[in-house]
């Protein structure tokens, strides 16, 4: 401890100072609207007991991270998400990121193929290929991952409502490449919680939406043990306009209804929770995001451990994505953008992720072109390579204030997840608009506080200038839509139906009562039966869910 | 004492980005008009619907999927059909500059992109409506 307390210094020091020059604000703030001190000095963390708030890496609670040895050993996974148009293209643009190093495939899905609409629906018209790559049927999966031997890639799937369906597929390919389900390294989002706080690509209701995640959880179990059946993302609701604090919490609260669903469902909690994995923004304040990483990961071991009573030390631990935050990027001055990216991805490193997608410059416009997205990896690289950040364990530990933080972020997070579980669980929250409510509020101040200038957004509301238009943006060439239909139209006319017939219909059996529908979806696309018909038989019966309207 | 402008504030397309459409519903509600939110994925038909059965002056398109070329001009005909001609249109997004064009020909009054201001929104709404009205 020093001599004098932090008072005694702002009582002397500090306060002859602020006579002559006060400070440029009134309050400083984290994304909360909690306010910072001055000064963070060991004060600030009297009566903390290191081996229970912080102990060592790779031992619990895993404040200072998951890994003993983390980027000393391995670096982070560098995972650009990726898919446009059709399969051919995209394939293309994935064999070129691994050929720049890249070390793992993350694949974006249009809306019609995540919502489960056909190509030839009417409700997918507009939208084939334009915000990922189109897939009807196993045929699409099979030009996406042409020369890509599966056993040596890990591939992150970003989709939710269709995610068994997504993952047969994908399990259907592996086995054509004569390659063992059991050897394949991935992850799919399947986290419809927060679509339907959030991201909005769900279809079914709750309840059955559950069950399919679940279903998914226990099938992997058996047949697809390295596969990570979750990704409990934080990441839209932060983009939404949430705050840091309510990303974790309502992440973790999501993360709590599954674990529940799950051992409701039967399962032994430490038979699947080591397969959880989680997904959460990074954004430019830099210490209030270390802080919310590493609160994220103490927070979840006392979780695990204490409230559903795992026992084995990998079912403690938070693993996750980092994506830095595409909100923050403008349309103006768009080589900001590339500096912005890099402070974020920067909070993620400092944060201990194992995973980073970090955004192109151009995201304000389209999707990346190949120039701005080798721009985004190679800001990786760099702070891989060229920095020492990789070098020690989490090396802000131990920092007044980012410890400090941790346990702001820590305690306001719980105070959300104590709410949530008053409210019922995050469902029951969900279902009465608590989440959405609370994003709304934030993602409203936010603005407010952006046109007042009292948030200052560098060529947007201050140090506005002219800039130069980016050039060579990527545009979609409206022959993707009509080559896409064709080819759905072929396989449909090349498969034996009477298979197919038969495959929906045990689906349909199979979901109306209580087995395991996974099997049964992978008949189905074997058979090529595309993700509308799949879908069509599961609406039939499980129905259809209506936005949970909070506004 | 003038009527309150009546505004529908839609999302055609599949996407789920709405956080653009509420903060502008919310906006325009501050500032005294009335304003119906449709949630996501509304189709042409659907808004159509939805602005001829809450009587609105105004409907605002908020699409990011880019999508719009497709959905933009069924929407427009939808409205006709019901004959909400009077009705004015303008479009919040991510729309590529070269499609601007196309989309002011179409009948789309404003064009609210990244970084437009609440006042901006506000004024052009108001601007439309009165346009519309002449």
């Amino acid at each position: 401890m020093p001599s004098r307390s932090k008072q005694e210094w702002r009582d002397t020091t500090l306060e002859k100072t602020l006579k002559r020059s006060p400070e440029r604000q009134e309050r400083f703030e984290i994304s909360s609207g909690t306010e910072i001190d001055d000064l963070y000095a060991p004060d600030d963390l009297e009566g903390i007991d290191y081996d229970e708030a912080l102990g060592y890496p790779g031992e619990y609670p895993f404040t200072r991270g998951i890994q003993p040895n983390m980027y000393r050993g391995r670096l982070w996974t560098m995972r650009q998400y990726a898919g446009f148009a059709d399969a051919e293209e995209s394939n293309k643009r994935y064999r070129y990121l691994l050929e720049q190093g890249q070390t793992g495939l993350s694949i974006a899905f249009d809306l019609p193929t995540q919502i489960g609409y056909d190509s030839d629906h009417e409700m997918a018209r507009g939208e084939i290929g334009k915000v990922g790559v189109a897939i009807d049927t196993l045929a699409d999966m099979e030009v996406l991952f042409e020369d890509i031997p599966l056993d040596k890639v890990s591939t992150s799937m970003t989709i939710n409502a269709t995610a068994p369906i997504l993952l047969a597929m994908y399990i259907a390919l592996a086995k054509k490449q004569g390659i063992d389900p059991k050897e394949l390294n991935g992850t799919i989002q399947n986290d419809i919680l927060k679509e339907y706080i959030a991201r909005g690509t769900y279809i079914f209701p709750p309840r059955p939406s559950m069950r399919l995640i679940t279903d998914i959880f226990k099938y992997c179990g058996e047949e697809v043990p390295r596969w990570n059946t979750i990704s409990i993302s934080g990441y839209h609701i932060r983009e939404a306009g949430s705050t840091a604090a309510q990303e974790l919490a309502f992440t973790l609260a999501n993360g709590i209804t599954y674990v529940q669903a799950a051992i409701d469902a039967g399962l032994d909690v430490d038979d699947f929770a080591a397969r959880l994995s989680f997904f959460f923004a990074a954004y430019g304040n830099l210490f209030e995001e270390v802080a919310k990483f590493r609160a994220g990961r103490r927070l979840w071991a006392k979780i695990m451990r204490e409230r559903f009573e795992a026992k084995e030390p990998r079912s403690w631990m938070l693993r996750f994505h980092t994506q830095t935050c595409g909100h923050t990027l403008t349309a103006q001055q768009p080589t900001n953008n590339v500096i912005r990216t890099t402070i974020q991805a920067l909070a993620a490193v400092l944060g201990g992720t194992q995973s980073l997608h970090t955004n192109s410059y151009d995201e304000a416009y389209a999707t990346p072109s190949e120039e701005a997205v080798t721009v985004a990896l190679r800001t990786q690289q760099l702070l891989a390579y060229e920095t020492d950040v990789a070098n020690a364990v989490d090396p802000l530990g131990g920092s007044y204030l980012v410890e400090s933080l941790t346990n702001t972020l820590e305690e306001e997070a719980q105070n959300y997840i104590q709410k949530i579980d008053t409210l019922g669980d995050a469902l029951a929250a969900i279902e009465q608009g608590f989440p959405q409510r609370e994003i709304q509020e934030s993602s409203y101040r936010t603005q407010m506080d952006i046109e007042s200038e009292k948030k200052v957004v560098v060529g947007v509301n201050k140090f506005v200038s002219p800039y130069p238009k980016i050039t060579g943006l990527l545009r979609f060439d409206p022959q993707i839509a009509i080559k896409q239909k064709e080819g759905l139209a072929q396989v449909k006319q090349n498969r034996d139906s009477a298979t197919v017939s038969a495959a929906l219909d045990k689906l349909e059996k199979v979901a109306t009562g209580t087995e395991n529908t996974m099997p049964a979806i992978l008949e189905c696309v074997e058979a090529y039966a595309t993700i509308g018909e799949v879908c069509d038989v599961l609406r039939r019966v499980f129905g259809e869910q209506k936005e949970f309207l909070a506004f | 004492m003038e009527d309150k402008i009546r505004v529908l504030i839609a999302k055609p397309g599949l996407d789920g980005h709405d956080r653009g459409a509420k903060l502008v519903a919310r906006i325009l509600r501050d500032a005294g008009m009335e304003v119906i939110y449709s949630g996501l994925r509304q189709t042409p038909e659907m808004i159509a619907e939805a602005a001829l059965q809450e009587d609105v002056q105004v409907v605002g398109l908020s699409i990011l999927s880019g999508a719009h070329m497709e959905v933009f001009p069924a929407t427009i005909q939808q409205l006709k059909d019901r004959g909400l001609e009077n009705v004015a249109l303008v479009a919040g997004g991510i729309f590529p500059e070269e499609d601007v064009p196309a989309l002011k020909q179409m009948g789309i009054k404003a064009i609210f992109g990244p970084g437009s201001s609440s006042q901006e929104i506000v004024d052009s709404l108001k601007k439309a409506v009165a346009e519309k009205a002449n």
